[in-house]
């Protein structure tokens, strides 16, 4: 942003960022559309269905027709619901999930505002996604999604905790918040992607990936409890509450408050990206210096999408595959495993940054 | 001139939610609003070159003290009418309690005064090539490390304290011990009986 602001003054850097942040939120929609197809194709295979097949080849189309179902419904309002808030609720979804990816950078350069304390935003935007819920249940004035809603807010802030303490664990071993840091931190081959800390093990002979590939497990986890999914979608636990939050909701409210959860689910396919598995760095050393800007950057673009693609059949995957937790086994799980867990490798890493770290 | 605009829309915005939080009929809504100001609090940070401490306000704050102050909120069943009816009994007293602090807060307006190095003092709040995470954590671990133990101490204190006051045991409750059940072996929980037809198992 600032560099715009110095090529074509105030006013035009202003315009620049604008367009940038349209083409981003067009790409990801575009993108979205065929990752919710993916989503249901893959419990279509799980449980040897066909899963969609009609609309276009392949039932490619699906998500576009759904799309205008939602969109041609009419909005139901129950009786006695606060009319303002709950219509703000969907919205505070689904703008949140967006705001949050102004700092992903999903290739050398290509992010729409690189700040010096990204992880944090991207830490505080996220746990703000809680709001939609809570306002979304409340003012609903109903049983079942205040129950969702009380639920789901207990949950996330549970497992906020854990996430915080593992992005710790990161931060410390690239030394710095931004995220482009973190990422370029990892370069050079798989072995150095946070997960496995290749270069604590050859530089330092310290074997970190005895932390840190169980953090990268527990943050994948805690990823699931955040995003509200199964095994741990207990805010919208269907034998339970219905739909938990969502269950007066219809047409585009409730399509707002999708498309805000898949947003949040694939925002934590990148994190965990990021985080763990080197962002957009590809798994093997290759000196791109002399190719084309575009060619260059498209191949790290290759990357960084190909490792969410992945995490997100993996968070499909554990839909179709994971039976849901009890809610105790569900606090149980973030309060007395994750959470000491967590911090122990806070200590440990620190440790390494301390005595192990050369330079 | 973007800065300035997004001050006054920061700050406008922080004034009137400010103001809501007390007018708000819906203390749902009060909370609401209180989180708005939180915000845009951590936006007039950002303004500040502060980008550290506003990502603080937001988790801590937004993100977790009013989340606990909306769940209390909504689970209180809050009757308005009630709470409405003792007002003109009290709003002399409140009126006095107004005024005095009204003079109060104008004894110390007129006589504050600014440094005369504020100004110079507040363009230089880092030094240079530092970023302001870097310069806090120095100042806390590094300089000031011993205060901060004894105040994460007495952090401590408080936590055990609010835990042993809603400590009780309860006798009768039956309570999952998740290492047994994973422990427990075919062996100790199924018996195969041969029995004998017409006679039962016999006990």
């Amino acid at each position: 942003m600032s560099d715009f602001v110095a090529q074509f003054g105030v006013w035009g850097g202003f315009g620049m960022a604008v367009l940038q942040i349209l083409g981003f939120v067009i790409v990801l929609l575009i993108s979205l559309a065929f990752l919710l197809l993916m989503d249901r194709k893959v419990w279509a295979a799980v449980q040897m269905r066909k899963g969609p097949n009609v609309v276009g080849a392949f039932g490619l189309l699906q998500s576009f027709a759904d799309f205008f179902k939602f969109v041609f419904k009419e909005i139901v309002v129950p009786a006695g619901a606060d009319r303002s808030m709950y219509l703000l609720a969907p919205l505070i979804t689904l703008i949140l999930a967006f705001v949050t990816w102004a700092v992903v950078p999903v290739a050398p350069g290509w992010v729409i505002a690189d700040i010096n304390v990204g992880i944090l935003y991207l830490f505080a935007m996220s746990s703000l996604g809680v709001y939609g819920i809570i306002i979304g249940g409340w003012a609903s004035n109903s049983k079942y999604p205040f129950l969702g809603a009380l639920r789901s807010a207990a949950q996330m802030v549970s497992y906020e905790v854990s996430i915080g303490f593992i992005i710790v664990t990161v931060l410390l071993f690239a030394g710095s918040m931004s995220l482009t840091h973190i990422i370029e931190a990892q370069a050079g081959g798989f072995w150095n992607w946070n997960f496995l800390a290749g270069r604590a093990l050859i530089e330092d002979g310290w074997p970190m990936f005895i932390v840190m590939l169980p953090m990268a497990v527990i943050f994948f986890i805690s990823a699931l409890a955040e995003t509200n999914r199964p095994p741990f979608d207990l805010p919208e636990a269907e034998s339970e509450l219905v739909a938990g939050y969502q269950v007066e909701y219809s047409s585009t409210p409730y399509l707002l408050f999708m498309v805000g959860e898949y947003l949040n689910i694939v925002l934590m396919c990148a994190m965990t990206t990021i985080l763990f598995f080197g962002g957009w760095n590809p798994p093997f050393e290759l000196d791109t210096s002399s190719w084309p800007y575009l060619v260059s950057s498209l191949w790290y673009f290759f990357w960084f999408a190909i490792k969410v693609v992945f995490f997100f059949f993996m968070f499909a995957m554990v839909k179709a595959l994971v039976p849901r937790y009890r809610y105790d086994q569900l606090m149980r799980l973030g309060w007395k495993i994750f959470l000491p867990a967590s911090l122990v490798a806070v200590a440990v890493v620190g440790a390494y940054t301390v005595y192990g770290a050369q330079g | 001139m973007l800065a300035s605009l997004a001050f006054w829309a920061f700050s406008g915005v922080a004034i009137l939610s400010a103001l809501m939080v007390v007018i708000a009929r819906n203390p749902v809504r009060s909370v609401l609003f209180l989180i708005l100001a939180f915000f845009s609090a951590a936006g007039l940070f950002v303004l500040l070159g502060a980008e550290f401490l506003a990502m603080l306000l937001i988790v801590v704050y937004v993100g977790a003290v009013a989340v606990l102050f909306l769940f209390v909120v909504m689970m209180l069943d809050v009757d308005f009418t009630e709470l409405k009816q003792g007002f003109l009994e009290y709003a002399p007293l409140g009126a006095i309690v107004a005024l005095i602090l009204a003079i109060e807060l104008a004894m110390i307006g007129l006589t504050w005064r600014a440094s005369e190095q504020a100004e110079a003092l507040r363009a230089a709040v880092m030094p240079d090539g530092v970023s302001n995470i870097e310069a806090l954590g120095v100042i806390l671990y590094d300089d000031y490390v011993y205060f901060f133990q004894a105040s994460g101490l007495v952090l401590l204190v408080a936590m055990i304290g609010a835990i042993v006051l809603t400590l009780r045991h309860k006798p009768h409750v039956k309570r999952q011990s998740v290492s047994a059940q994973v422990g427990r072996r075919r062996e100790d929980a199924v018996e195969l009986v041969d029995v004998k037809p017409g006679q039962g198992i016999g006990e």
